[in-house]
């Protein structure tokens, strides 16, 4: 057994975990561990802002399907990753953030950038840890990468006082940690499968809805399978949006507050739901009392805590979506059931009537309308884009009008709706996928709380590109205003702001700029080819509104239309 | 709101109270009593909470302290044969026209007096929930001072 210093045993985990990337920003509690991973062969990104790591590390992790890592120093550096923790923590993303910490001797003498972060991030993180010893060091970090990756996924914090990274222990490397008090349920329980089956049998209305856990599990081609095996419709909530392609014609569009007309009232109408890596959260749901009032409910998720917390289920089933539609899909071929086109007519025929009389639309006059945009960004993408979005209008735009066909494609703050969090998303979902075209799709309030990044993109010549969708408003609380405070504008309007081209020229980024429609395509043309980060700013229609729209407390099928 | 008394096995490390505690008040449930001591195991400690909820708020109080990382096992005692205890220290005035009658009713209820003065007698009672109010019922005339309580611990019972 060798004997190692604190920080080489941190380096010496994260080379055994496949660490290649860390997002960071140095201080004074982690001078030891950077000075330590300048030996190494891991890719150290320099962010502007701790935030901007902790969200890189959220879009890494996402667009890899593997855990990120951050570092960050003590004090304000760890107070700094908060929001991205808890964004983290909401859409149940793997994410291993470390953080300084001042030496265990001072500990509690509120020494200089001295916080209780596993205090303050107990709530937000799945599980945290204050490292007390170099001798459990090892242990404590390979427990980390286990929490964070295995069951319903989650951000782990681990706190290093700077004596810990200093001190020195033996080393070796460790197995696969073993938990006497965590042991997530991947397995199904047959007789619940059984028990599905017999009312997947019997629905004559039964729609399928897909959530982010079908995104993490990896589980999109056996949910595909177990869609056609039905001939069942498919809606997903905003992270569950690629878990099943949006150019299939099952495909009913995202549901919930501004989901698609045919997926609210489908769920409003279908007999059998079948809820799978979902949880049911309020944007969705809509008034608990009015939802799927006629449906029987199956409800599959690794998480027990999910089921029944909002809505009550006729059968849950708690385990892994993979494994679980797996087994679904292989019951459904013994028993051999299967619902041919023809069989499940008229259903499909209500639900093409929907689409027809109410689809997504707007109208392209003189000004840029924000959906124009993204719809050409679609276009001239075909598709293939990484898309990764602020909080607001611009990404429920880029839910509806961006059609995802593959999982681990769309990166947004799902469930703490963080507004900053799409550009370090980017940046991280650009060091997953190097060959990828990433795009933020941003707001002109949201690129603003973390614009700094765009010196982080410059300076590692990270080729993401951000499409603004420039309202000189808070847009959505704005459209909230306009329906339901008598349009009073109060702090919304926010028009005075940088010129965001010339910004980003003053970034070293290329800066762009189209104030009417006849521009959008030429510059994102530019834009999207050019070799290194660009900012392409769309002067769009001031008080477009993002609809359909269930106002708050409402039912589905309540919906506000155009 | 049934009231439900739930036995926990967790790790005996430091911070693992203050999940417990804050799973109950960042989920808007709330927790009655609570005792908390260190088990044969010294690696482990037994919480014994009493909280109050209908099933769907129970169930959820389950299945979240079950997910927290710390916690090995979560039982719930309501509605399953087990035996509960409360203990109180009860500080009484112990005026001499008093005395004899406080001494009866340590008697009655089978208590001890653990510390006395020429003005007071401390009094030691253990007991269920029901013993412990009634006693303090009989006291409460007579002028209590002060009063420490724990919280309920309880085990289950074993099959006879």
């Amino acid at each position: 057994m060798k004997t190692l210093t604190g920080a080489q045993i941190i380096m010496a985990v994260l080379k055994e975990e496949g660490v290649d990337t860390i997002f960071g920003f140095p201080g004074g509690a982690v001078i030891d561990i950077y000075d330590e991973l300048d030996r190494t062969d891991i890719q150290h990104i320099l962010v502007r802002h701790e935030q901007g790591a902790a969200h890189a590390a959220d879009g890494y992790a996402r667009a890899k399907g593997s855990v990120g890592v951050c570092l960050v120093t003590s004090g304000p550096g760890a107070t700094n990753t908060v929001s991205g923790i808890a964004s983290a923590y909401m859409d149940s993303i793997p994410v291993v953030v470390l953080t300084g910490q001042v030496p265990t001797a001072l500990i509690g003498n509120d020494a200089f950038q001295e916080v209780d972060i596993v205090g303050i991030t107990r709530p937000c993180t799945k599980h945290n840890y204050l490292v007390k010893r170099t001798d459990d060091l090892a242990r404590v970090l390979k427990e980390a990468f286990h929490i964070a990756r295995s069951g319903r996924p989650g951000p782990v914090l681990v706190d290093l006082p700077k004596d810990v990274a200093q001190g020195k222990a033996k080393y070796k490397p460790l197995p696969e940690p073993r938990m006497a008090s965590y042991n997530p349920t991947y397995q199904p329980n047959l007789k619940q499968l059984h028990r599905a089956i017999e009312l997947i049998k019997e629905a004559k209305r039964p729609v399928v809805f897909s959530g982010g856990g079908v995104i993490l599990s990896g589980a999109s081609k056996e949910l595909t399978e177990f869609a056609r095996k039905l001939n069942a419709p498919v809606t997903a909530s905003l992270m569950g949006l690629g878990s099943f392609p949006g150019s299939h014609p099952l495909w009913l569009g995202m549901l919930g507050m501004h989901g698609t007309y045919r997926a609210n009232m489908a769920i409003g109408e279908c007999d059998l739901l079948i809820g799978i890596g979902v949880r049911f959260d309020d944007r969705v749901t809509g008034k608990v009392a009015a939802f799927a009032p006629n449906a029987k409910i199956i409800h599959i998720d690794i998480d027990p805590t999910s089921i029944s917390k909002n809505i009550p289920v006729t059968i849950p089933i708690v385990g892994d979506c993979k494994v679980s539609l797996r087994e679904l899909n292989r019951l459904l071929n013994e028993e051999k059931v299967k619902f041919t086109k023809k069989a499940r007519k008229p259903w499909l025929d209500q639900i093409e009537k929907w689409k027809n009389t109410k689809p997504l639309r707007y109208e392209q006059k003189d000004t840029i309308k924000p959906q124009y945009v993204i719809e050409r960004l679609y276009e001239l993408t075909k598709g293939k884009a990484i898309i990764t979005t602020e909080v607001g209008q611009n990404q429920m735009w880029a839910a509806q009008f961006y059609h995802f066909d593959h999982p681990n494609c769309f990166i947004t703050s799902g469930g703490l709706g963080c507004m900053g969090f799409g550009l370090p998303a980017a940046i991280g979902a650009q060091m997953a996928c190097p060959d990828r075209l990433v795009v933020d799709v941003a707001g002109d309030g949201s690129i603003q709380m973390n614009i700094q990044e765009l010196a982080t993109a410059v300076q590692y010549g990270l080729p993401v590109k951000v499409v603004i969708l420039n309202n000189r408003y808070l847009g959505m609380v704005r459209q909230w205003q306009e329906l339901f405070y008598k349009k009073k504008y109060m702090a919304t309007d926010i028009e005075h702001a940088p010129d965001f081209s010339r910004l980003a020229e003053a970034y070293g980024a290329l800066g762009l700029k189209a104030t009417k429609p006849e521009e959008v395509d030429s510059v994102l043309e530019e834009g999207l080819k050019s070799p290194g980060p660009a900012m392409m700013d769309f002067w769009v229609a001031r008080e477009e509104g993002v609809y359909p729209m269930v106002p708050a407390g409402a039912a589905l099928t309540e919906m506000l239309l155009v | 709101m049934q009231k439900h008394t739930i036995s926990l096995l967790v790790d005996n490390e430091p911070g693992v109270l203050s999940r417990v505690a804050g799973l109950f008040s960042g989920r808007g449930f709330n927790i009655e009593s609570l005792c908390v001591a260190e088990t044969l195991d010294p690696a482990i400690s037994r919480i014994t909470l009493v909280t109050r909820g209908d099933d769907a708020i129970t169930e959820q109080i389950n299945k979240q302290l079950n997910k927290l990382i710390n916690v090995i096992k979560v039982h719930n005692l309501t509605g399953t044969e087990y035996v509960e205890r409360e203990m109180a220290l009860i500080k009484v005035q112990a005026r001499a026209d008093y005395r004899a009658e406080i001494l009866r009713v340590v008697d009655i209820f089978r208590c001890s007096v653990v510390d006395v003065s020429s003005t007071h007698y401390t009094i030691e009672v253990t007991g269920t929930a029901d013993k412990l109010a009634a006693i303090l019922s009989l006291l409460r005339p007579m002028g209590v001072k002060e009063i420490a309580r724990t919280g309920a611990i309880a085990l289950g019972r074993e099959k006879k």
